[in-house]
């Protein structure tokens, strides 16, 4: 096990020490044993900068499941060490800020860090992973430990809710993803996600090709909450608000944005994935950016601002996907919008993971985030309200701040979509810039709403349950330090600049293979041009619109209810419940009769079916031997007892007519030459009668009406049925004899070998006296299980 | 008017042995001759049914004073010890073994070990009917 390994499950191993830790020192705040680790790990991913710019990647294997190629392999590149930084370093800052948010006399802290640990841990797992099978592993093992985090308060229903939804949205494409890594084993025959990339070539046009596509991606969408999966997202606000930063901005939701970038080598030369990832990206903005607008609570529209931002990265990742079908494109023409993607996946982690945490010291501090009862807080909180200007500036896209430069990359790559000129692109390819400039415009109005509804405006402290204060500055420290990199990366965007090269290198391999060099320089004024002035309309246009905001608001009324996708969520569980127990309720009718009749009508079927599928009815009548007159009338005996018993009035005759079924039985045995056997029949039979009278006259007096047997058709049909059915397998077994019966070594040896010369007997206790053994073992269990039957039901009439 | 059953009785008592002694001959005759250890199990317990129909429960259990569970036991005993004999000597589960002996009275006489092992077969089925019928025969 190498460094590297240890430090991907270091979080699962502290995770054990934590309820320890949280017992014996219980004076000191719990995260603070938590924070070094983080802080630690953050300082040795970064140590891994040098080799990951240099495009080197650190490749550990540590062997697991080598008989199926399963192997704990660890990988290290561009992607995965930007991933890594971010879930560490914001990691630590979150742990940070929940020393100060969760108070230690109220909460049961050593649950919530457990759970974050191995949140963390898995995270990790998830992009360092070198092995398709681990990673989903630790991909469900971050579905789990967010189940967990989001119902912490598990006393409220909503969280329960909450976490039930995620749980069932994110496993559903959890277990899609498994499929569609299974599709690529299949084709490639190795887990190992680097193998898959470098044999991309090979695969495409396989006829698993598409379906595995599709799988992966529902994994992705469902995770990164895209369109219409995203529904799990808003209603994860349940969560406390670290974890809300946490997972649902900066990492857990990343991890499908994660996944699309790593496989982008191995899909994008299929035009589906392009346009699946970019047009349903695009769809998540513009909805997410929508629906954000009409939430009244911040961490809805938060989480609406996460959808919408998410599915901006997920759009310019699809469009930058057709790079890899021009490569000869100077200076990455396409490439670009993967630049963008890989900006702004940087940048929205800082200014939304500030945002939320912003937003978790107003509600800790009002006791509110609904912004009809706050505004005015901008004198109470002043350091508070600078970060959220900040972060929600950025995030609408103003200059100076990070937003700004990643929304132009973002507008650019858009521009150029409608230039690829493939699968349709030149017709539908204009949709692309006008959708993410409708959606930038929302996303501009509700970062403004976010601000300045709560900041600005009537204070109304008589609204308020706790009198509002600045927050302590230890909850200050973790959104301060995001937003001086929200305005670092703002003013000197060139630091990231090598970082986002190397994750490129990872995203788009084969273009540097063709000997491309990519360079990302990032300019805030790079002239008049067309996304410049999209900006500036965007500005105009989010201003026009919040100012008569009012006017306009009305049209989220009109969208009914009952065609939200919520709605149809909770109406599809509600149903399959409802259906599931319909169904069971349908045949499960815990009658006997009824299960009789499933079984005998499968008999019917599968044996009918059967026979006549593979011909095998066969009839010959060489092997019959001669209908004596005994027989024929032992046989119309029989029968008509048999048929007697049908149709007796009484439980008596009907008993006494079984009787004579068995009793002509036994002569059968006589006139087919079997003494012993008719000799057992004959007494056995007797005994049965008498049971049987026995349990005749024990039935209760009262409902002893005797009636007819109920005739029901079907019963009749289903009995003709397995009576035909048996004679046919009978007839046709009889017909066709494979080889000689092995009887003849019983009639041979039966003196020699065993002294006797009853043969029926020697076969009993001889040579197949085994049988024989457990067949008097059955008898004894039956005995037993009378006597017990009946002594124990009489002791228990006594005690009572 | 008090019942009395005295044919019945009589009849049984005579009777019994003529049943017993058919179910002993079907029994060892069972190697040669139709019969055999579930015959004769059946036949004797069937003497002793006729002897529950003649008297009474409380009198036949006087005079056979067996708990009939523990003959089933037995039974099985002799039946599995049978069966294991033969790992004594190295040999399969359930080999036998026989020869011919030179009796008195009897001449020439075959011993077999599958006697031994019908033995068992024999008490486990009257133990298996007694306790049935008992049982039934008991309950209210």
């Amino acid at each position: 096990m190498s460094l590297l390994h240890l430090a991907i499950i270091s979080p699962l191993i502290l995770a054990l020490f934590i309820p320890l830790v949280h017992k014996t020192v219980s004076k000191i705040h719990t995260g603070w044993f938590l924070l070094p680790l983080p802080v630690a790990l953050f300082a040795y991913f970064l140590s891994f900068l040098g080799d990951a710019i240099g495009g080197q990647a650190i490749m550990e294997t540590l062997a697991w499941i080598p008989s199926l190629g399963i192997d704990f392999s660890v990988r290290v590149d561009g992607l995965g060490l930007l991933f890594a930084l971010l879930i560490t370093g914001i990691g630590s800052l979150v742990v940070l800020y929940s020393i100060y948010y969760l108070s230690m006399e109220k909460e049961k802290l050593n649950q919530f860090y457990v759970y974050l640990l191995l949140f963390m841990g898995a995270m990790l797992g998830v992009v360092l992973s070198d092995n398709f099978i681990v990673l989903y592993a630790f991909w469900e093992l971050t579905s789990f430990s967010s189940f967990l985090l989001i119902g912490y308060w598990n006393h409220r229903e909503r969280s329960r809710y909450g976490a039930q939804k995620s749980m069932l949205i994110t496993v559903f494409g959890g277990l899609a993803m498994l499929g569609g890594i299974i599709l690529l084993y299949l084709m490639t025959g190795t887990f190992s996600i680097s193998a898959t990339v470098a044999m991309a070539g090979d695969i495409v046009g396989h006829s698993l090709f598409i379906p595995a596509l599709i799988c992966i991606l529902l994994g992705a969408f469902t995770k990164s909450a895209q369109f219409p999966f995203h529904i799990w997202l808003p209603d994860a606000m349940e969560a406390p608000t670290p974890v809300s930063a946490y997972l649902h901005s900066a990492t857990m939701v990343k991890a499908g944005i994660y996944l699309v970038a790593r496989l982008t080598p191995v899909f994008a030369f299929e035009g589906l994935w392009i346009w699946l990832v970019g047009g349903i990206g695009l769809l998540t903005l513009f909805w997410g950016s929508f629906s954000a607008v009409k939430h009244t609570d911040l961490k809805g529209i938060l989480a609406y601002s996460t959808i919408s931002q998410l599915g901006l990265i997920m759009s310019l990742l699809g469009v930058g996907a057709a790079a890899l079908h021009f490569p000869e494109m100077e200076d990455g023409y396409f490439a670009v919008a993967v630049t963008a993607a890989v900006f702004h996946l940087i940048n929205h982690a800082t200014f939304k993971g500030s945002l939320f945490m912003v937003v978790g010291i107003v509600d800790h501090e009002t006791g509110t985030r609904d912004i009809r009862r706050l505004g005015g807080l901008m004198t109470v909180m002043p350091i508070t309200f600078t970060l959220a200007l900040i972060g929600s500036f950025s995030m609408a896209g103003l200059p100076p701040f990070n937003g700004f430069l990643s929304k132009e990359m973002f507008f650019t790559g858009m521009l150029r979509a409608q230039e690829i000129g493939l699968f349709n692109m030149e017709s539908f390819g204009l949709l692309f810039p006008v959708v993410a400039w409708v959606a930038s415009v929302f996303t501009f109005l509700y970062s403004m709403i976010i601000v300045f509804k709560t900041f600005t405006g009537k204070f109304q402290p008589e609204k308020l349950e706790v009198k509002p204060h600045e927050a302590p500055i230890g909850m200050l420290i973790s959104p301060v330090i995001l937003v001086s990199l929200v305005v670092i990366i703002g003013l000197f965007p060139n630091l990231v600049a090598p970082l986002i090269e190397s994750v490129m290198a990872s995203i788009l391999p084969p273009l540097l293979a063709a000997g491309h060099d990519f360079d990302v320089h990032i300019y805030h004024w790079h002239g008049l041009s067309p996304e410049l002035f999209m900006t500036i309309g965007v500005i105009l246009a989010g201003i026009l619109l919040y100012k008569f905001m009012p006017k306009w608001a009305g049209i989220y009324n009109r969208m009914p209810e009952k065609f939200s996708l919520n709605s149809f969520y909770d109406k599809g569980l509600e149903n399959i419940q409802r259906g599931a127990a319909k169904i069971t309720d349908a045949y499960m009718t815990g009658s006997i009769r009824s299960y009789l009749l499933y079984i005998f009508t499968f008999f019917i079927l599968s044996l009918g079916i059967t026979l006549f599928l593979k011909d095998a009815f066969v009839l010959d009548m060489s092997h019959v031997a001669e209908i004596r007159a005994y027989e024929l009338v032992l046989a119309v005996i029989t029968a008509v007892a048999a048929i007697s018993v049908l149709l007796a009035k009484s439980r008596l005759s009907a008993i006494i007519l079984l009787g004579a079924v068995g009793y002509s039985v036994s002569l059968f045995y006589v006139v087919f030459r079997a003494p012993d056997l008719a000799l057992t029949q004959l007494v056995i039979e007797t005994v049965s009668v008498a049971l049987f009278l026995l349990a005749f006259y024990h039935l209760p007096k009262l409902g002893k009406n005797i009636e007819d047997t109920r005739f029901k058709a079907g019963n009749l049909i289903i009995s003709i049925g397995v009576g035909a059915i048996v004679t046919l397998i009978a007839l046709s077994a009889h017909s066709s004899k494979m080889f000689d019966s092995i009887s003849q070594y019983y009639i041979e040896n039966t003196y020699k070998k065993a002294a006797g010369e009853n043969m029926v007997n020697v076969t009993l206790v001889d040579f197949r006296g085994f049988d024989t053994l457990f067949e008097i073992t059955v008898l004894g269990i039956a005995a037993l299980g009378i006597y017990s039957l009946i002594k124990l039901r009489m002791t228990r009439g006594r005690e009572q | 008017m008090k019942t009395n059953n005295l044919i019945l009785q009589t009849a049984t008592k005579i009777l019994l042995f003529v049943i017993v002694l058919f179910s002993i001959y079907m029994f060892f005759a069972g190697h040669y001759e139709p019969g055999g250890g579930f015959i004769g199990g059946l036949m004797t317990s069937g003497a002793i049914v006729l002897l529950l129909i003649a008297y009474d429960i409380k009198t036949v259990s006087k005079a056979l004073p067996f708990d009939y569970k523990k003959v089933v036991g037995v039974g099985l005993l002799f039946a599995t010890g049978t069966a294991a004999g033969g790992l004594l000597f190295g040999k399969p589960l359930l080999t036998h073994w026989f020869t011919y002996v030179d009796l008195p009275l009897l001449g020439k006489t075959s011993l077999h070990t599958a006697v031994l092992f019908d033995i068992g077969v024999y008490l486990v089925v009257i133990g298996t009917t007694m306790t049935i019928i008992q049982t039934i025969g008991e309950s209210e």
